[in-house]
C-alpha cells in the first residue's frame, strides 16, 4: 500500500512539473474551460432558482380566485359576493382581498399594495420589501411619503421590512391598513380587489367555479391550475431561451474535448515514448494524464462554478438581463434567492470533468500502446 | 547472458512498403561483458539494439535473459527467462528494472531539472520521494554535475546531457546497459570521456551493449567483442 502511495505521490509530481512547463497552453485550457463551466452552472443555477422561486409562489396560491368583470375587462368586486360565495356547499372561505399597484416616479417602478389578512397592521403603519428598502433606502422607523387618488399626500411609517424566503415574491411589496389602503386608492368601503377561495375537497374546484359563475354571472373564477399553467408558460418561455444558451455552450465544450481528443502534439507523443522506454508502464502513463486532465478540470469547474455563484446570485446575472428584462419593470430590483443543488452540481461535474478527463486520457492511451521504440522514431 | 535465437523484424508486413529490418539473427551477449553492434546506417543496428532492449517486440524468433525475472521472488531459483512472448506490463518492469538506456539524441524531458529527469524512471518502482532524490543526487555527483541538479535540461551542454543520460540509465540500478549511438552528438574529448564512464560500468560487472559506427567505441580497450551487422543479418562475431 505504502509503495502504491509512494508511486501516486511521484507520478503526481511530475504530472505538476508537466503542467507547469506547459504554463501557455494550459492557462488557455484552463480559462476556456472556466468560461464554458461558468456558462453551464450561470444557465443551471438561474433556471433552478426561477423555478424554486415560482414554487414559493405557487405555495400560496389560493385554490379559486373570483374576479368581476366588466366589458370583458377586470373590474373591482363587491365584498357581499364573498358573502354569496361562501353560502356554496364545498366553499371552505371566501375572503375578498385588497391589493394593487402604486408607481412610484421616485425610482419610475411600480410597487404591489397589499392589504395582509396574515399582518394585520394599525392605521399608519406599512411593511415594505427589502427591494424597496434597498432602492429608496428606506429603513424601519423612516417616513414614506404617497401621492393619493385625490393628489393629496399620504406619510406612512416603516414598521418593518419583509424577510421572504423569496425576493420575487416580497421584494416590490407594501402591506399596509384597509384604512390606509381605500384612502390611498379611493377604493369604496363596499369594494375589493377579488375574492379568494378555499375548497374543501381539490376534485370539486371545477363544480365549485361553475357554480360561483351560475350565481354570480359577471364574475371569472381563476383556478389554481389555470394559474400554474401562466406561471408555467412564464418559466418556458425563460426556459426556452436558456436552453439556447446551454444548447451553445454543450456544443462548444464538445468541440473543445474534441480538440483535446483529436490527437497529442509531437511533443508529448515523445515525451510517452522516452517515460514507456525508461520502464514506465501505459497504466502509469495513463495515470499521468489522468491526474493531469483532473488537476485542470477539477480547477477550472471549481472555478467556474463559484464565478457562476457570484454572477447569478450576487451581482443579478448581468449577462441574462435580457431574459430577466419582465420582472425588471415590476421589480427595481432582482436578486435570485441563493440555492445550490447538490444533484445539480453531480450533473454539472459529469457533464465536463468526466468527459474532459476521457478525452485527456483516450489519445495518451493509444499513444501509449504503441512499442516505446516505434514512438521515438516517428 | 542474452541469447538471441533467429530473431526476426518486419515492418509494414502486407504492405507495399514492406521491409525486414533484421533478417535471422543469432547472437549471445555475454554478461559483464562490452559488445559493440558495428555497422552502416540502415543495417539494423538500433533495431536490433530495440529488441534486445525489449522496447520492440521481434516478429518472429526468440530472446532468453539468463538473469534473475524482475517479478520473481528471492526464494524461486529460475534465472532465466524468455522475454519475447511476456505482456507489456512485464516488458515494462523489464526495461525499468534490468536494462538502462542511453539515446542518441539523450531524450531527455525538456522543461524539467536534471534532476528531475534522473529520477523518472524510478517513479513507478514507488520508492519514497526523498529516497530518490537521494539516489539521483549521488548518480549526478558521480559524473560530476551535481551544481546542474537544478538546471533545466535543456540549457545543459551536449557533454552536460549525456551525462545526466547515463545518470538516468542507472537510476534503478540495471544489470544491462544499452546505448545506441552514444556518441553520434559529442566531439572526440567527449567521446572519449564517455568510453571512459562505460569503461568503468563494465568493470563494475554491467553487461553493456552498444549500436554504433564510430571507431572510438568499437576500438576502446575495454570493448570485448563488435558483432558487425549489414541488411539486418550478423555479417562477422
Amino acid at each position: 500500500m505504502k509503495r502504491w502511495i509512494n508511486k501516486q505521490k511521484n507520478i503526481i509530481d511530475f504530472t505538476i512539473s508537466s503542467l507547469l512547463r506547459r504554463k501557455g497552453k494550459n492557462t488557455a485550457l484552463f480559462f476556456v474551460y472556466t468560461v464554458i463551466v461558468f456558462l453551464l452552472s450561470s444557465v443551471m443555477f438561474y433556471t433552478h432558482a426561477l423555478k424554486k422561486e415560482a414554487k414559493i409562489i405557487l405555495q400560496s396560491t389560493p385554490d379559486i380566485v373570483v374576479q368581476r368583470t366588466m366589458a370583458g375587462r377586470h373590474d373591482l368586486i363587491p365584498v357581499r359576493y364573498a358573502e354569496e360565495i361562501r353560502k356554496i356547499r364545498g366553499v371552505n372561505a371566501a375572503t375578498p382581498r385588497l391589493w394593487g399597484y402604486y408607481y412610484d416616479p421616485q425610482s419610475r417602478a411600480n410597487f404591489t399594495l397589499m392589504v395582509s389578512e396574515s399582518h394585520p397592521l394599525p392605521s399608519g403603519d406599512i411593511i415594505i420589501g427589502s427591494g424597496i428598502s434597498r432602492t429608496l433606502k428606506v429603513f424601519q422607523g423612516d417616513m414614506m411619503t404617497f401621492r393619493t387618488f385625490k393628489g393629496d399626500l399620504l406619510t406612512l411609517q416603516v414598521a418593518d421590512i419583509l424577510s421572504s424566503k423569496s425576493e420575487l415574491v416580497s421584494s416590490d411589496l407594501i402591506l399596509l391598513s384597509e384604512e390606509d389602503f381605500r384612502y390611498l386608492t379611493g377604493m369604496a368601503k363596499e369594494q375589493a380587489t377579488d375574492v379568494v377561495v378555499r375548497v374543501r375537497n381539490p376534485k370539486e374546484f371545477k363544480t365549485v367555479a361553475v357554480k360561483i359563475v351560475n350565481l354570480l354571472p359577471d364574475t371569472r373564477p381563476i383556478l389554481k391550475d389555470e394559474i400554474l399553467r401562466t406561471y408555467d408558460s412564464i418559466f418556458d418561455w425563460r426556459s426556452g431561451m436558456v436552453v439556447l444558451v446551454i444548447f451553445i455552450s454543450v456544443l462548444a465544450f464538445i468541440i473543445f474535448s474534441w480538440d483535446k481528443a483529436s490527437g497529442l502534439s509531437a511533443d508529448e507523443r515523445m515525451e510517452i515514448g522516452i517515460l514507456k522506454a525508461i520502464g514506465w508502464e501505459t497504466s502509469d502513463v495513463i495515470n499521468m494524464k489522468f491526474w493531469e486532465g483532473t488537476a485542470i478540470s477539477l480547477t477550472s469547474f471549481l472555478s467556474g462554478v463559484v464565478l457562476a455563484y457570484v454572477h447569478i446570485f450576487f451581482t443579478s446575472a448581468p449577462l441574462f438581463v435580457q431574459v430577466l428584462k419582465g420582472w425588471s419593470i415590476l421589480y427595481p430590483s432582482f436578486k435570485l434567492t441563493p440555492f445550490i443543488n447538490p444533484y445539480q452540481i453531480a450533473t454539472l461535474f459529469f457533464l465536463t470533468v468526466v468527459p474532459y478527463t476521457v478525452a485527456t486520457i483516450i489519445p495518451s492511451w493509444r499513444a501509449a500502446t504503441v512499442d516505446p521504440d516505434s514512438i521515438m522514431r516517428s | 547472458m542474452i541469447i538471441l535465437t533467429d530473431i526476426r523484424k518486419t515492418f509494414n508486413i502486407g504492405e507495399l512498403n514492406e521491409f525486414t529490418a533484421i533478417d535471422g539473427v543469432v547472437l549471445t551477449i555475454e554478461a559483464g561483458k562490452l559488445t559493440v553492434l558495428k555497422g552502416p546506417s540502415g543495417s539494423g543496428k538500433t533495431t536490433l539494439l530495440g529488441i534486445i532492449g525489449c522496447m520492440l517486440r521481434p516478429t518472429s524468433g526468440r530472446i532468453e535473459l539468463c538473469i534473475k525475472a524482475p517479478w520473481a521472488s528471492d526464494e524461486e531459483g529460475s534465472t532465466s527467462f524468455e522475454s519475447t512472448s511476456l505482456p507489456e506490463r512485464f516488458l515494462a518492469e523489464i526495461r525499468r528494472n534490468t536494462f538502462g538506456f542511453i539515446f542518441q539524441q539523450f531524450n531527455l524531458i525538456r522543461g524539467i531539472t536534471a534532476l528531475e529527469n534522473v529520477m523518472l524512471p524510478a517513479y513507478p518502482a514507488g520508492e519514497g520521494h526523498t529516497v530518490l532524490r537521494g539516489k539521483a543526487l549521488a548518480l549526478l555527483d558521480r559524473f560530476n554535475i551535481l551544481s546542474k541538479a537544478l538546471t533545466k535540461v535543456e540549457y545543459l551542454s551536449g557533454g552536460e546531457a549525456q551525462r545526466v543520460t547515463i545518470a538516468r540509465a542507472l537510476m534503478n540500478n540495471p544489470a544491462v546497459i544499452i546505448a545506441d549511438e552514444p556518441t553520434a552528438h559529442l566531439d572526440t574529448m567527449l567521446s572519449h570521456e564517455l568510453m571512459g564512464i562505460i569503461s568503468e560500468l563494465k568493470e563494475q560487472g554491467k553487461t553493456v551493449v552498444i549500436a554504433s559506427h564510430d571507431p572510438i567505441v568499437y576500438g576502446c580497450p575495454a570493448v570485448d567483442r563488435v558483432v558487425t551487422i549489414r541488411d539486418g543479418k550478423v555479417e562477422t562475431v
